[in-house]
């Protein structure tokens, strides 16, 4: 079947889907964006973080065909979708663009586009937050989230928030000290 | 495999009706990890994302009707006060991202014994509206639903459309016993809610038996002993001895095995400890609501 879908802002065509296939391997397989990871495939992990409809979910078990028609934030999108929120005016982030997603192109003279990053990717790898990197795709898209909703959060609700995402490699320390620092960045007006 | 995507309950119903073998999928936290894993090829999967009506619910007089696909995210947020118990049981089970999909709905579906909310509806007191194209629409009690290891009494051709919990009159509680806080099947939990309208208790327990069930015995002893205490009017603390009485005849209740997750033994014991436990507090809510009365009079 076919999936059409909003992704990271602009309008997807997924072709020959199975029925039975999940978001995640759409988005992975079909649409070319690999930010989102496949670990565990049972909603264990939170690797495979997206937005749906602008809410979290682990995109291995949404169906394919569950998104027809609906809006999807995928890491590579993140940082383009952190502008559209400050300033309320952004294009999307075009397919190519998100597939050569580079962490070095905050200056990219195409602005607005899907290149460089929003301040919770800058704060992880000032932080120290980034080890392997496997898990940090869903640990954005689920700390970004958090930062939208809720600015100021307190160590109780960053570990609440980020509770469905595993990591194997950093003992979570660097990671609740990235959230801590994209929040008080926020707040001085960084 | 065939997805179908009814826009409307109607719809759903007229699928469900001319493909009885269809799977639902709602949240698609239990159905996709059996597709991931092979478990499952349904012929036809019944997508339910797009049947608005299923992600409402009304405040009645009595009860909440509560839509089968509500996520657990909006019973914690926006229904703590009318289903206490649900809510608490909501924000146990698994992540913040299965919250946002998981509901209700699909965890009568699973019927599993572990699922959070049997223990809950069981102890709120529930029914579960369900409706089939031909035959149209039918009550059934949260009690009849469970009929073994993930079965339910659902019929080939019925969807479930709502769940019919009872608002609480008094104070609820959950308690689920696992390996950490976040991400956890349960080993066994325990519903427990107050019912100062009917002066009665009823219970829940989840994982320790085929089906989530009522500790129906230790209830009838502890609403025996609240009546001939007076202590539903008088509020009294309860006696040691009848807490541990009502724990015990909890314990007794259970019908567990041994699993990778706990011993039948351990589940027992736990069940008695959670049971002892969630009434102390909850009376004590009980007590603590009458001093909070008579303090601002
Ligand atoms: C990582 C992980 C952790 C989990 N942890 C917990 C936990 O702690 N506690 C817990 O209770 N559960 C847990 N679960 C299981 C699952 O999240 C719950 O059972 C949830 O309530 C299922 O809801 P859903 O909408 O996602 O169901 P789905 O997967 O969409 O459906 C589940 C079943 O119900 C049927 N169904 C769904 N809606 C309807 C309907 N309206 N009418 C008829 N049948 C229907 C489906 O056909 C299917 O058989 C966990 C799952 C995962 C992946
Ligand atoms: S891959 Fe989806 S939660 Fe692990
Ligand atoms: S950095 Fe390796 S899993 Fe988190």
């Amino acid at each position: 079947m076919r999936v059409t879908f909003t992704v990271n802002g602009r309008p997807q065509e997924a072709d020959d889907v199975w029925e039975g296939e999940s978001l995640l391997y759409v988005l992975r397989e079909r649409l070319g964006l690999p930010g989102s990871k496949n670990a565990c495939e049972q909603g264990e992990c939170g690797s495979c973080t997206v937005r749906l409809d602008g809410v979290p979910v682990c995109s291995c078990l949404v169906a394919a065909g569950q998104a027809e028609g609906r809006d999807v934030v995928t890491v590579e999108g993140l940082a383009d979708h952190a502008r559209r929120r400050s300033r309320g005016d952004s294009a999307g982030t075009p397919l190519d663009e998100a597939k050569g997603w580079r962490a070095e192109g905050g200056t990219d003279s195409r602005a607005g586009a899907g290149t460089g990053l929003a301040p919770v990717q800058q704060a992880f790898i000032d932080a120290g937050a980034v080890q392997c990197g496997f898990c940090t795709p869903g640990l954005l898209v689920a700390s970004d989230d958090l930062l939208e909703r809720n600015p100021n959060p307190s160590d109780a609700d960053i570990r609440e928030a980020l509770s469905g995402n595993l990591c194997r490699c950093t003992g979570y320390e660097k990671i609740m000290d990235a959230v801590r620092l994209a929040a008080a960045r926020r707040s001085e007006g960084v | 495999m065939d997805f179908l995507r009814p826009a409307s309950w109607e719809e759903a119903l007229a699928a469900k009706a001319e493909h009885p073998t269809a799977v639902p999928i709602a949240g698609g936290t239990d159905v996709m990890v059996e597709i991931n894993f092979d478990h499952r090829r349904p012929e036809y999967l019944l997508d339910l994302n797009r049947v608005g009506d299923l992600y409402e619910w009304e405040r009645g007089e009595d009860s909440v009707r509560l839509g089968a696909s509500v996520p657990y995210t909006h019973i914690m947020e926006q229904l703590r006060a009318e289903l206490p118990g649900l809510a608490l049981a909501s924000h146990t089970v698994a992540s913040p991202q299965i919250r946002n999909r998981g509901g209700v709905g699909g965890n009568l579906g699973t019927a599993s014994p572990a699922g959070d909310a049997h223990p809950a509806l069981l102890a709120a007191g529930a029914e579960v509206e369900v409706a089939s194209a031909a035959r149209g629409t039918r009550m059934i009690p949260v009690d009849d639903f469970y009929t073994g290891v993930k079965r339910n009494a659902l019929r080939p051709d019925e969807l479930i459309r709502a769940v019919h919990v009872k608002k609480a009159d008094g104070p609820q509680q959950y308690s689920k016993v696992g390996t950490r806080n976040a991400m956890v099947i349960a080993v066994c939990a325990f519903g427990l809610a107050l019912h100062p309208g009917t002066r009665t208790v009823r219970t829940g327990i989840g994982s320790a038996a085929p089906t989530p069930v009522r500790a129906k015995a230790a209830e009838e002893f502890l609403n025996a002993a609240l009546e001939e205490g007076g202590s539903w009017d008088n509020r009294k603390t309860i006696a040691p001895s009848v807490a541990q009485r009502f724990a015990d005849l909890c314990s007794a209740a259970c019908n567990p095995i041994d699993d990778v997750r706990g011993t039948a033994s351990y589940r027992r014991h736990a069940v008695g400890v959670m049971a002892r436990r969630t009434l102390t507090w909850a009376w004590e809510s009980y007590r603590g609501a009458r001093r909070a009365t008579e303090g601002a009079a």
